[in-house]
């Protein structure tokens, strides 16, 4: 029992890619997941991304952070008897059993070019770029397909309103995963154009942050050069320690 | 109906107000909500609204295209639960577009309970919308606060400005959602006269301007601008009146193309009939809001006496 | 003058019309009504109930045409018609059939940055809505 929950908590503590260092013989609890039409018998307590790896893919793309913040390991699933399809990150998810599950690697999308510092301020702006937000039919798919539980269909009408505040707002948590683009009826672009009014609202929309002007300029005047070369010449140990210190000073976002 | 006058109270009213006039078109959405308060009505703004497709859509099959007005109607349905209007299941809209898009949808869901049951079960994560919210646009709202009340508050009368007033398509067609007699509209021409105003008859105030055809051929469009706009000038009219932020931009903005296309046009403004209430009712005496058209009435309304401001700047933009 | 042969393709054009139109098309008795209304006439290379007539007939062509790309749905046919059809649906009819195998009237991406930030909002949306798929 002690040696179980060792290994269960070292893979749960751990979120790494599970190639090697599991035991059948040490799991308690198996699920039965599906990954792209075939069957896998995997431990219950794997994320959808180590049961993949467990059940022998092996990545070399959408497995970014492991950590939720990159959006690289989009997935969608069904489960057995349900009509819905859900959206996932697979490095956050952990598997059940019945899942019907695929990965969307990456959501096909230009991404249009602007200089937000000739931009005006203007709403017309969103409209110039990415004018496909007009054919939004308020289905709603956007929102249920994002794994950050974020209201996207709100975001889009608010672009369309001209709101660049209450967009800026409601996508801020987006990881651009793409989930949405790839299920939208009308074909927007969501995230790329949620991107261009969360610039338009940071360089227009509120007051410029003076502290961090301010330590650009410190920085540019070369003020913490002498703290920079101090951390470069550390052990990777010390400088290891020091990080984890620091980290703990601030609050993480 | 209409305001509780012994108590000053203001009567509520939910109102949608749509895309452009939340964008192009803000100077509709200001004078409407001050003129409606000058008249003792408060228009609160829906909550969470969402653009209505501005467009019906005709297919028989299509249901899509109707969740996103539905979705609006559902609003007001829950300001009504939540208590924020008073027994309020009137949905007051100012553009055109969306008066007849979401009155028409409703419709469609009151005729089709069929329909309304495959929509309400799509929209999983609303309510289910009852089908008891009218939609009703300004117009109709200021004819029933009534002439008589109008009048009363009017401190400056429009007397020397002749206005002829435009309706296009979307409040008189088709018949079913019609705010007035769809070949012989006249609430405009009542609430102009009602501010002062000279009334002139255009002939062609309910042809079509030619609507969304406007991003495909723009100066397809610029003929019929042309054909409205000079058979009103004709008339003797100063000034175009219309409700409609799209008219507005075919009729004002397109002159542009218009003067491409006949150099010896020479422009006339257009505005909306709550910009020209607030002026009668005396306020607004600076101009605001007529800046955002293309031809600029304020050099007009100075030369008539309806602002006072010195410092005016002339001409188009 | 062309020579017109009924087949049951033709019948087949003209139910599909029926159905997403929801109109009984074959009521129209060609008065030219909706023709003398349209304010797009000038424009057209047939008339309204030149279409009708077309579809009537069951005659596919008539979604090569260009009159229902430039009718602006501003229902004066269909206040106007004395058999109550509503033109305005049987032009949306044909033109999602178009619409819907992905042949769009308009690429936005094209529409120039000038008339992008001229165009009200609701301009684009109606175009977008009539104009593609």
């Amino acid at each position: 029992m002690n040696k179980e929950t060792s290994i269960m908590d070292r893979i749960a503590d751990a979120n790494k890619s599970v190639i090697t260092g599991i035991d059948a013989k040490d799991i308690e609890n198996w699920v039965m997941i599906h990954i792209m039409g075939k069957a896998y018998e995997v431990p219950s307590e794997l994320t959808i991304l180590q049961a993949m790896e467990y059940s022998g893919y092996r990545f070399i793309r959408s497995c970014g952070c492991r950590a939720g913040f990159c959006g690289a390991c989009a997935t969608v699933y069904r489960k057995e008897g349900e009509y819905k399809l859900h959206g996932v990150l697979a490095c956050q998810t952990k598997v059940e059993d019945g899942m019907f599950l695929v990965q969307i690697p990456f959501a096909p999308a230009e991404k249009s070019c602007y200089d937000i510092t000739v931009e005006r301020y203007d709403p017309a702006v969103l409209l110039k770029y990415y004018p496909e937000i007009t054919r939004c039919v308020s289905c709603n798919t956007c929102t249920k397909a994002c794994p950050q539980e974020l209201q996207i269909m709100d975001y889009i009408q608010s672009a369309l309103k001209g709101d660049f505040e209450g967009l800026a707002d409601a996508s801020f948590d987006c990881i651009q995963c793409g989930l949405c683009a790839i299920r939208c009826p009308a074909e927007i672009v969501h995230y790329h154009m949620a991107q261009l009014g969360r610039r338009m609202f940071g360089k227009y929309g509120i007051p410029e942050e003076l502290n961090l002007k301010k330590r650009v300029e410190e920085i540019e005047n070369r003020v913490y050069d002498e703290e920079f070369q101090k951390i470069m010449k550390m052990a990777p140990e010390d400088f290891k320690t020091l990080y984890v210190e620091k980290q703990k000073e601030r609050e993480v976002y | 109906m209409g305001a509780d006058k012994s108590s000053g109270k203001l009567k509520k009213i939910p109102y949608y107000p749509g895309c452009s006039l939340k964008t192009k078109s803000k100077d509709f959405e200001k004078s409407a909500v001050a003129a409606a308060r000058i008249l003792g009505i408060e228009l609160i703004e829906l909550p969470k609204w969402n653009c209505c497709g501005t467009v019906f859509s005709l297919a028989q099959d299509d249901l899509m295209h109707h969740v996103a007005p539905l979705r609006n109607l559902l609003r007001v349905q829950e300001m009504n639960e939540a208590g924020l209007l008073e027994g309020e299941n009137r949905l007051l809209t100012i553009c055109p577009m969306c008066f007849n898009t979401l009155k028409k949808a409703n419709q469609r869901m009151r005729d089709n309970p069929a329909d309304l049951e495959t929509i309400n079960t799509f929209m999983d994560a609303e309510q289910d919308y009852q089908g008891e919210v009218e939609v009703i646009h300004l117009l109709e709202l200021l004819k029933e606060r009534g002439v008589a009340e109008i009048k009363a508050k009017v401190k400056i009368p429009l007397t020397a400005l002749k206005v002829a007033p435009y309706y296009g398509c979307m409040l008189l067609r088709p018949k079913d959602i019609a705010i007035d007699d769809p070949e012989d509209p006249t609430i405009q021409e009542e609430l102009l006269a009602a501010i002062g105003a000279q009334v002139v008859e255009n002939p062609y105030k309910k042809v079509c301007c030619g609507s969304y055809q406007t991003v495909r051929n723009k100066y397809t469009v610029a003929d019929l601008t042309y054909d409205i706009l000079t058979h009103a000038k004709k008339a003797g009219a100063e000034m175009i009146t219309t409700s409609c932020p799209l008219c507005a931009f075919n009729l004002d903005d397109r002159q542009k193309e218009v003067t491409e296309k006949y150099p010896d046009f020479e422009g006339i403004p257009v505005c909306c009939i709550s910009q020209l209430m607030l002026l009668a009712f005396g306020v607004n005496r600076g101009g605001d809001g007529f800046e955002l058209n293309y031809v600029d009435p304020r050099p007009l309304l100075k030369r008539k006496n309806l602002l006072s401001g010195a410092d005016l700047k002339t001409g188009a933009k | 003058m062309k020579k017109i042969s009924i087949t049951s393709d033709n019948y087949e054009f003209l139910e599909k019309v029926k159905q997403l139109s929801g109109e009984p098309i074959t009521l129209c008795d060609q008065c030219g009504t909706c023709a003398g209304s349209c304010p797009m006439i000038s424009e057209m290379d047939i008339s309204p109930s030149e279409m009708l007539r077309l579809v009537q007939l069951g005659q596919e062509e008539v979604l090569d045409t260009k009159a229902m790309w430039l009718c602006a749905s501003c229902f004066t046919c269909t206040v106007r018609c004395p058999r109550g059809l509503d033109l305005s649906k049987i032009a949306e009819a044909l033109r999602q059939i178009t619409l819907r195998k992905a042949v769009d009237q308009i690429d936005i991406k094209l529409i120039s940055e000038e008339e992008l930030s001229r165009l009200p909002q609701i301009a684009l949306v109606s175009a977008c809505r009539k104009f593609t798929g």
